[in-house]
């Protein structure tokens, strides 16, 4: 299968700061891919710079096939520009620790914004669609509601629908629960396994849920000072693993689970 | 006395037009001024933000009468350059000044919109201008509501020097007023401030309004 997403020795520095240290990696297109490892580790700068928020210091982006950050410009190599950027971003989505929901709009314009205004439907049409998606997330009875009004969980959960409208081949989850109530992480996670089980896009997941995880992701990745320091299948990963760095972030880990409890 | 308070008060009225007319007309230019200076104070594009904060410093750091006194006395001389009526006059240099001031809010309350609102249009694939103008934008604009509110009481009381460059304003006819019957100079001034206080009302009223509407605006 031809992958749809692959970086080819990714640096990224901020300031003095070498975060990624020549990320090599695949993505197959329907491949649901977890992302584990200490903070500070570059695991959120891995989706960032495919979501095009932050710009590579080093390497390239291949996303289905087209370089994410150049272009050829007679004959030579030339840094993207917007319109470029725009085009290959049309295929990703991505969910944010703090939700980024647009506060001054209801939940359902939430989702019809980007639907107008990116994919060009009429109004009715956004409605409907992104109706539909709420219903999915749980939320059909919250359309008029603002996001103030809503608890963390639930604005997820629009966050969630809002990417999903408009149909990307690959959603991004940035510690998407991080941010949440123990209570509230359990409805968040149920739609991502419920993506995970129905949907064929591509999903990359940066997150602290262990077991969800080891659930539903297809591959782990450990990120460990800047590098790929081990991946494969979520068993091999998190049971089977003697890499000392992982063995340890997985003790801490469940150490503070534990206590946490 | 209290004839006379009401006999000065029907005199001044006589500039209330110039008062309010110049008052309107400044506060809608300074408005669109403090919208375009604001938004071209965070382009890419250097040599344009550098002119506006050029603008925008030059403005702030000098005395709004000197720049009325400029625009009036030395430019026509200077460089034969003719600007309109005084009342024209008027309306420009108070507009540049506060709209440089304001230019500076419009900056601060687009930049202060969380960066995470950026990041989620970005993610949405929203364009440069429709990030700004549907997402960005709607939520600065609450946050500069009691500002604008406060710079528009400013920009009335500003309005009050333009009896310097002969405009017949509520002020200038205090002035008169106090010349023809000195004895009651006092009252005369007094109900000057009386009536640039009433016309102010409704712009305190307005930024109160628009204080709460700042407050509601943006949580969560």
């Amino acid at each position: 299968m031809k992958p749809i997403v692959q970086y080819k020795e990714i640096h990224k520095s901020f300031g003095d700061t070498h975060v990624l240290k020549g990320i090599n990696l695949d993505i197959n297109p329907t491949e649901k891919l977890a992302i584990i490892g200490p903070s500070g580790s570059g695991k959120t700068t891995i989706i960032r710079l495919l979501m095009t928020l932050e710009e590579p210091s080093d390497g390239d982006i291949i996303v289905d096939g087209t370089n994410l950050w150049k272009i050829e410009a007679g004959g030579k190599e030339k840094k993207a520009n917007e319109k470029h950027l725009s085009k290959v971003r049309n295929d990703i989505g991505m969910v944010f620790q703090h939700f980024n929901l647009f506060p001054h709009k209801t939940i359902l314009e939430n989702c019809v914004v980007p639907l107008v205004n990116v994919r060009k439907m009429n109004k009715k049409e956004a409605a409907e669609l992104a109706e539909n998606m709420l219903e999915r997330v749980g939320l059909g009875d919250k359309y008029d509601s603002y996001p103030s009004q809503l608890s963390g969980g639930q604005k997820q959960r629009v966050a969630m629908a809002r990417a999903l409208v408009m149909k990307p081949k690959i959603m991004l989850f940035d510690e998407v629960t991080s941010a949440l109530d123990p209570e509230l992480v359990g409805e968040v996670l149920e739609v991502i396994r419920d993506l995970a089980e129905h949907e064929d896009m591509a999903m990359v997941l940066v997150t602290h849920e262990m077991d969800f995880a080891l659930e539903i992701a297809d591959r782990v990745l450990f990120l460990d000072e800047g590098v790929i320091a081990e991946e494969g299948t979520a068993d091999e990963v998190i049971n089977k693993s003697d890499n000392p760095r992982l063995q340890d972030f997985l003790k801490r880990f469940r150490g503070e689970t534990v206590t946490g409890q | 006395m209290f004839d006379s308070a009401l006999n000065i008060l029907s005199y001044l009225s006589q500039g209330l037009g110039t008062t309010v007319s110049l008052f309107l007309a400044a506060t809608l230019l300074a408005f669109i001024i403090a919208f375009v200076a604001g938004l071209c104070r965070i382009v890419k594009n250097p040599l344009i933000r550098g002119f506006t904060m050029f603008y925008v410093e030059l403005f702030r750091g000098t005395s709004l009468i000197v720049q009325l006194f400029w625009l009036y006395y030395a430019i026509p001389i200077l460089f034969n350059i003719h600007l309109g009526s005084n009342w024209w006059i008027g309306v420009i240099a108070i507009a540049l000044n506060y709209g440089a001031y304001m230019s500076e809010v419009v900056r601060s309350s687009i930049l202060a919109v969380d960066k995470g609102q950026t990041e989620a249009a970005i993610a949405l694939n929203l364009s440069r201008v429709q990030r700004m103008r549907h997402i960005i934008l709607p939520q600065a604009l609450r946050l500069m509501l009691p500002e604008f509110g406060n710079y528009s009481i400013q920009i009335l009381k500003g309005t009050a020097l333009v009896s310097l460059i002969g405009l017949t304003d509520i002020l200038y006819y205090g002035d008169i007023y106090r010349s023809t019957n000195l004895s009651e100079g006092p009252l005369a001034y007094f109900m000057v401030l009386v009536m640039y206080f009433i016309i102010a009302l409704p712009l305190i009223w307005l930024s109160k309004k628009g204080e709460k509407i700042a407050k509601r605006g943006v949580a969560g």
